[in-house]
């Protein structure tokens, strides 16, 4: 499968360019290949192939990464609509 | 099947119940504490699954743990023996990986945490730190099967490195401790750490290193790449760190997703066809009318359940649409036309029509809950198309149940 975008335009990742040391950490953790580096810093590609896994923004030494991580997991969002945050988990569907 | 494994556990419990002596001390890694592989840790959060007592105290040299057979002797080190892992799979491993990926027995499949070798590793060998999922571990330790090295094993509660990472049990805060705990420090003369980059939404590299003084380096996404890097860290192929989707690994998901749709599908099916049963008895119908169009419904749901945890993973990414949903909804849409000719071509059109709906909506819902094992679904995502995803889900199956329902009270 190498078309791997899901929905288009909701991606919550933001990329603060002037904090950023250029030191590419977020390039080699990203599974989805979302940062570049342009002139030294890095830079947002494809957006809309960001699954929010929270990767970049959990090494990013300089705190220049920002997202909302969590997993896309259906029965997980269910959970947290009925139970609350803090009571949902995967549980025995496929997502672990 | 958790049955049988419970009663295979505590079996296993009865001969180190007090009393009878308890064998471990004797064994020649007892006398470095720090070192001896942990034992799982019980779970503590109650909603993820495993019942409980089947984290029972095991015992590295039983026949009868999961993980005994995979070890070979040990290996020694500045602070004691390690235990070393065989790189070559045994029928057992592939009975109990298949039993795990069929979704049968139990969905945790832990090894204990700490701290193993493979091959003959010394001060300089690299440390590969990873889950202690068996399946995970099984995976590394047949890639190394011409490599010295040690392996790291985080308690992640028998996870694999990617959900448990997801999950925060693959964390900064988890390696630091087993660090300390396996005493690495002396174990080893370098100061770096190859950990897998799924690990990487649980792990952050840099906090690792002020901790610790140890660097964490990113490996490869799949274990079968981690000779290609051991060979050259600095060169990794775009490839090695992007993830993959292909047909066997959603093939090998399609279990899975069965066994997780079959209980509340099987639970839901029983109400409905209680409910249809007395409504075609205090109906005029004649009862083998009834029990004609109960069956009907039960094909409708069973089609929908094969569309949207069979053929949707299989299929994904040539079924038009983006939302997962959609994509559920279209192969629903074509499963149930196929079956409306092949199996129920006698029926009226409101009767039809009401069956095509329950499949629809079946398939749907399965596959949209197919998000959670893909792994490109961002949350935002998903959140966004259940927002109009379940209602109108909601509202296809409750048109389609009152149709059928109807149909089954007219005969
Ligand atoms: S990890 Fe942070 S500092 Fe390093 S290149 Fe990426 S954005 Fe810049
Ligand atoms: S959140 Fe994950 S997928 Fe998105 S850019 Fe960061 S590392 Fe890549």
């Amino acid at each position: 499968m190498r078309n791997m975008t899901y929905l288009p335009g909701v991606s919550t990742l933001t990329l603060d360019t002037s904090r950023c040391n250029g030191c590419r950490t977020c390039t080699l953790v990203c599974p989805h290949a979302v940062l570049k580096m342009a002139n030294g810093h890095a830079v947002i590609g494809n957006r809309d192939d960001c699954m929010e896994c929270g990767a970049c923004a959990l090494n990013c030494p300089q705190e220049a990464l920002r997202v909302t991580p969590g997993v896309g997991c259906a029965a997980y969002v269910l959970q947290t609509w009925f139970k609350g945050k803090e009571a949902a988990c995967c549980g025995e569907s496929g997502c672990c | 099947m958790k049955n049988d494994h419970k009663a295979a556990m505590s079996g296993e419990r009865l001969r180190l119940t007090p009393g009878i002596k308890d064998t471990r001390p004797h064994l020649p890694y007892r006398a470095v504490p720090g070192i001896l592989p942990e034992v799982p840790r019980e779970k503590t959060d109650a909603c993820c699954g495993t019942p409980s007592g089947l984290m029972t105290p095991p015992s590295l040299t039983s026949g009868d743990a999961p993980y005994g057979h995979c070890l070979q002797g040990h290996v020694p080190s500045p602070v004691g023996p390690v235990p070393r892992l065989s790189t070559r799979l045994t029928a057992r491993d592939y009975w109990g990986g298949l039993k795990v990926r069929l979704g049968l027995g139990r969905d945790r499949y832990a090894m204990p945490a700490g701290l193993y070798a493979v091959g003959r590793p010394g001060p300089r060998s690299p440390v590969l730190v990873t889950a202690n999922y068996k399946l995970t571990v099984d995976a590394l330790r047949t890639e190394l099967s011409t490599h010295d090295a040690w392996i790291l094993a985080l308690d992640t509660n028998g996870i694999n490195v990617w959900c448990a990472a997801g999950k925060g049990t693959f964390a900064t805060d988890e390696l630091v401790h087993r660090l300390k705990a396996s005493r690495l420090d002396q174990v080893v003369t370098h100061r770096k750490l190859v950990l897998p980059q799924l690990g990487a939404s649980g792990v952050a590299g840099h906090r690792v290193k002020q901790r610790t003084g140890f660097q964490v380096i990113w490996g490869p996404i799949r274990a079968r790449d981690l000779p290609a890097f051991l060979k050259n860290p600095q060169k990794t192929p775009p490839s090695m760190r992007r993830m993959s989707f292909t047909l066997k690994e959603r093939i090998t998901l399609v279990p899975v997703e069965i066994s997780a749709a079959f209980r509340p599908a099987a639970w839901s099916l029983g109400m409905a066809m209680l409910m249809a049963l007395l409504l075609g008895m205090a109906g005029p119908a004649p009862f083998k009318t009834v029990l004609h169009t109960m069956l009907l419904g039960v094909t409708a749901t069973v089609v929908g359940l094969l569309s949207g945890a069979v053929l949707t993973p299989i299929l994904l990414p040539w079924i038009p649409g983006r939302a997962f949903a959609l994509k559920g909804a279209f192969l629903g849409l074509a499963a149930a036309f196929i079956s409306l000719l092949a199996v129920y071509p006698d029926m009226t059109v409101e009767t039809s029509i009401a069956l095509t709906m329950m499949t629809i909506a079946t398939s749907s819902f399965l596959a949209m809950n197919f998000t959670g094992a893909t792994p490109f679904t961002s949350p935002s995502g998903v959140e966004r198309e259940m927002r109009w995803a379940i209602p109108a889900q909601a509202l296809v199956v409750t048109i389609g149940l009152i149709g059928w329902l109807q149909a089954v009270w007219a005969g």
